[in-house]
């Protein structure tokens, strides 16, 4: 996708730091995997700690370069969890749209993340599985959310829940949160929102490309060719960056020699 | 609990390794009729060899850790099916089932000093090993050698003990369904409830359960099935383990037909292992350590202790959320049958001394400020390690990493590199070193990457205690894997890799033995013939693990100083070798002849002390 582009004139390349936030199991690692290597594992193994990955992305004026950290999803990372979005300039918080429970939690990485991150991260609402649900990305959203509002009015009493989910059962529909539910949500707070498949590929390259036509020029950090290495914008040397964090300064500066 | 002994143990010397005293007792240590000034020479040279010292604090024998772990004082009450933790055996661990049979008989022996003796190989029938076939417990000493009862338990035995023979494992590989079969998930209850007969019936049929938990009764992990499957038997094993402790008693195992269960109780936690595999009280109590030690990696002592100190009542399954996988793959590993485990020892990758000092020489000059161990492992062998002076690495820990690098997918799926935090309860079980995990390509068709075995994938683990180093271990990696390229030592590994284990015929031409184990005491490191051809398939190597699981425990029993173990049966001839140097098993065709055995013995050996520095990490680097 991007390899290809570079080949005419040399465009400005940036990096841009991104970090991706939620529960566990809501396919985190999965929508990294197909971003960077357009691949699919079912089933796989939960991450452990973080891991980093790199990937480019062409855009018409210049290519961004991404840094992925991929976070753990389970509560006794969380506490990590501020060392990987600190500096980051976008964040990707998923949640997986069978489970009600992993938006309520997606919610509060994003009140995180406004409170405790760069002031102008670029953050991104995902919801993930789309092809759990009988949409399965291809289908207009709207038409389903209509759909199934349709269903329930028709049922319209007590047993219509009992017999949606046996109509889900039957259709495949695990749709647990309603596409309209999140898009508000995003909108009130200014996230960026999709839905996506990391197992069809549905929506996934779109998330990340708006994301980096997201990124306001100004805190793009240019002239660093894609050569420069890939540990450009280190956990230290952005920690200096832009946030004063005390506990970290000896750090940074210490580094700060051996980083670049 | 564990607290006191939980300490880094950094004094090398505690550990029963005795290099220098060694060669002292080297007497009894067959020299070899071809160099017969060997064993004299050896004791002028084996001492001054410079790393010496070093190599007794690279991996410490994890032993004496173990032993402080599980020193508790308790009431000592045995009977006869059900043991109780009497205040020394909690030291030795010994194990009841695997050797109570073992080591009561008349075992075979052999005299060393005819084995030893210069001509004793060429001896003929002098007979230098006699081995004799134990006639009391002749029921239980077949148990231990029949690995896979389960499909006709009953009978299968009763026959055995009629005959005064050994069991027999088939001859072709018609099992090998039943062991894969282990691996398989149980399921999970459906919405409506109604295949937990099946899923029941499933879970029995399976050979080897753990389960863990809390001192409280709440179900924390379990191998096959969900805690809501089998919350029944949970609670009965509760049941049983807190009738003992009501009495201020430990119950350590019992059995129930051809199950053995066995019991590790570790602060707030109850480890239960439940294996119709024939293994030994000593194997699976070994087994738990290891689980015990992956929690701990996941929580660290302070937290768990805290945890149950505040409630007792802790769901620890929740704090352990996405570890599950850590503890499923040991599970996997040691049913499908672990050595280093066994031997509580690591194997290293062969390579020449030099290329190994050359990939020492450049992790060395790569070597980041913050760095406290760095390594290089292909496929679970070590390749090279290289660490401060002052520290040491647990085979425990090591395999722990292993464990989760190799073994368990979530760092390798991820397909980038790793920022892990890591508790090494050997090294320090009182907070978390960060562990940066990246995977070499290795392979010169990109093409057939997928296709890179577990044995295959090389890895650079570089652990550092400063979380925020990230960046700093990447820098390293790629100055390292610049050097190692531009020095021809990946290409080195590559062919060491490829190179494989020798098989015994390679060693000792003609050879009768078909499989060979090797630990060098003092290095605590193993070394081994390759599986193929005889051992390749899943059940065949699953039976040879349990062969040498016998040959380890009949060996090491308590209360008896075995120095050659010789035991003949229709499917195998197995043969363990004790010195103060090393401990050597080996398996060969059944009816083997007693000089040739003892002859291809001697000869393997003096091959693994010839090859000794490219078989063994001597000391390694340190800084």
């Amino acid at each position: 996708m991007s390899e290809s582009a570079s080949a005419n004139a040399p465009k400005p390349s940036s990096s841009v730091k991104l970090v991706l936030l939620g529960e566990a199991a809501v396919g985190k690692s999965s929508l990294v995997l197909r971003f960077v290597n357009n691949d699919f594992q079912e089933n796989k193994e939960p991450t452990i700690g973080a891991a980093f990955l790199t990937q480019k992305c062409s855009l018409p004026t210049r290519t961004i370069k991404f840094e992925i950290w991929d976070t753990a999803g389970q509560e006794r990372f969380a506490s990590l969890a501020p060392m990987y979005y600190r500096n980051a300039q976008a964040a990707l918080v998923v949640y997986d749209v069978t489970k009600p429970s992993s938006l309520t939690k997606a919610k509060h990485w994003v009140a995180e993340l406004q409170r405790q991150a760069s002031p102008g991260i670029v953050i991104a609402l995902v919801g993930n599985k789309l092809d759990l649900t009988n949409d399965g990305g291809d289908v207009s959203e709207a038409a389903v959310a209509a759909q199934n509002e349709s269903e329930s009015a028709r049922d319209g009493d007590e047993g219509a829940n009992e017999e949606d989910d046996v109509q889900d059962a039957v259709s495949g529909d695990a749709r647990k949160v309603s596409t309209r539910e999140a898009t508000g949500y995003a909108e009130e707070e200014g996230l960026l929102f999709f839905e996506t498949s990391a197992k069809t590929g549905t929506n996934v390259v779109d998330v990340f490309t708006a994301i980096a036509n997201a990124i306001p020029e100004s805190s793009l950090k240019t002239g660093r060719g894609t050569g420069a290495g890939t540990g450009q914008t280190s956990l230290a040397r952005s920690a200096e960056d832009s946030r004063v964090n005390l506990g970290d300064r000896n750090a940074a500066t210490a580094k700060e020699g051996c980083a670049c | 609990m564990p607290a006191a002994g939980m300490n880094t143990r950094q004094d090398p010397k505690t550990d029963g390794q005795q290099p220098v005293e060694t060669s002292k007792q080297y007497l009894s240590r067959p020299s070899i009729p071809d160099h017969d000034e060997r064993s004299d020479s050896s004791e002028g040279e084996r001492p001054p060899l410079p790393p010496r010292p070093n190599t007794l604090s690279l991996l410490n024998d994890e032993t004496g850790s173990r032993a402080a772990l599980q020193a508790e004082a308790t009431t000592a009450i045995s009977r006869t099916d059900i043991e109780t933790q009497l205040p020394e055996a909690a030291e030795s661990a010994h194990s009841t089932l695997a050797i109570r049979g073992l080591s009561q008989g008349p075992k075979a022996r052999a005299s060393l000093s005819q084995l030893a003796s210069p001509r004793g190989s060429e001896a003929g029938d002098s007979a230098s090993i006699r081995s004799s076939i134990p006639n009391g417990d002749s029921g239980e000493i077949e148990a231990l050698f029949m690995d896979f009862a389960a499909t006709a338990p009953d009978s299968q035995r009763q026959e055995a003990t009629g005959l005064l023979d050994f069991p027999e494992f088939a001859a072709d590989d018609i099992d090998d369904d039943g062991i894969l079969s282990e691996f398989e998930a149980v399921g999970e209850l459906n919405e409506e409830g109604d295949n937990e007969e099946l899923l029941l019936q499933r879970w029995k049929a399976k050979r080897k359960h753990y389960v863990i938990l809390s001192a409280a009764g709440k179900p924390i992990w379990t191998r096959h099935g969900d805690s809501g499957l089998i919350s029944g038997y949970v609670g009965v094993i509760q049941t049983i383990i807190s009738f003992y402790e009501d009495k201020n008693d430990h119950l350590r195992g019992f059995s129930a037909g051809d199950t053995r269960f066995v019991v590790l109780t570790r602060g707030s936690l109850h480890l239960v292992a439940i294996s119709r595999m024939m293994e030994g009280d000593n194997q699976l109590r070994l087994q738990l350590e290891a689980l015990y030690m992956q929690i701990l990696s996941t929580l660290t002592l302070p937290s768990l202790t805290h945890l149950f100190s505040v409630r007792p009542s802790t769901d620890l399954s929740r704090p352990l959320q996405g570890s599950e996988s850590l503890l499923s793959s040991l599970a996997d590993s040691f049913t499908r049958g672990s050595l280093s485990t066994l031997l509580s020892a690591l194997e290293c990758l062969k390579i020449r001394k030099q290329h190994r000092q050359a990939i020492n020489n450049a992790l060395l000059k790569t070597k980041a400020s913050s760095l406290l161990y760095g390594l290089l492992v292909a496929g679970a062998r070590l390749v090279s390690v290289i660490r401060p002076k002052k520290h040491s690495l647990h085979p425990g820990d090591l395999q722990l990493l292993f464990n989760m690098v190799f073994e368990a997918d979530g760092v390798k799926a991820g397909g980038g590199e790793s920022w892990i935090p890591v508790c090494l309860p050997g090294f320090n079980s009182s907070g978390y070193l960060y562990m940066y995990v990246s995977f070499l390509d290795i392979r010169d068709d990109i093409e057939n990457s997928a296709e890179i075995t577990k044995d295959e994938s090389v890895a650079i683990v570089l652990i550092s205690p400063d979380k925020e180093a990230f960046f700093e271990m990447q820098e390293m990696r790629d100055a390292l894997v610049e050097q190692m390229e531009r020095n021809g030592s990946l290409k080195e590994i590559k062919t060491a890799i490829d190179n494989g284990r020798p098989a015994t015929t390679d060693i000792v031409p003609g050879t009768v033995l078909h499989h060979f184990l090797y630990k060098s005491r003092a290095n605590v490191q193993f070394t081994m013939s390759s599986y193929a051809p005889e051992f390749s398939s899943v059940t065949r190597r699953r039976r040879l693990m349990s062969m040498y699981n016998n040959l380890h425990a009949s060996i090491h029993a308590k209360n008896t100083h075995v120095k050659v173990h010789h035991c003949v049966s229709r499917s195998a001839t197995s043969f363990g070798w004790v010195t103060p140097i090393f401990e050597f098993y080996c398996i060969a065709e059944p009816n083997t002849n007693r000089n040739a055995l003892a002859q291809s013995a001697s000869k393997v050996a003096q091959w693994v002390q010839r090859e000794e520095e490219r078989l063994f990490i001597i000391g390694g680097a340190v800084f």
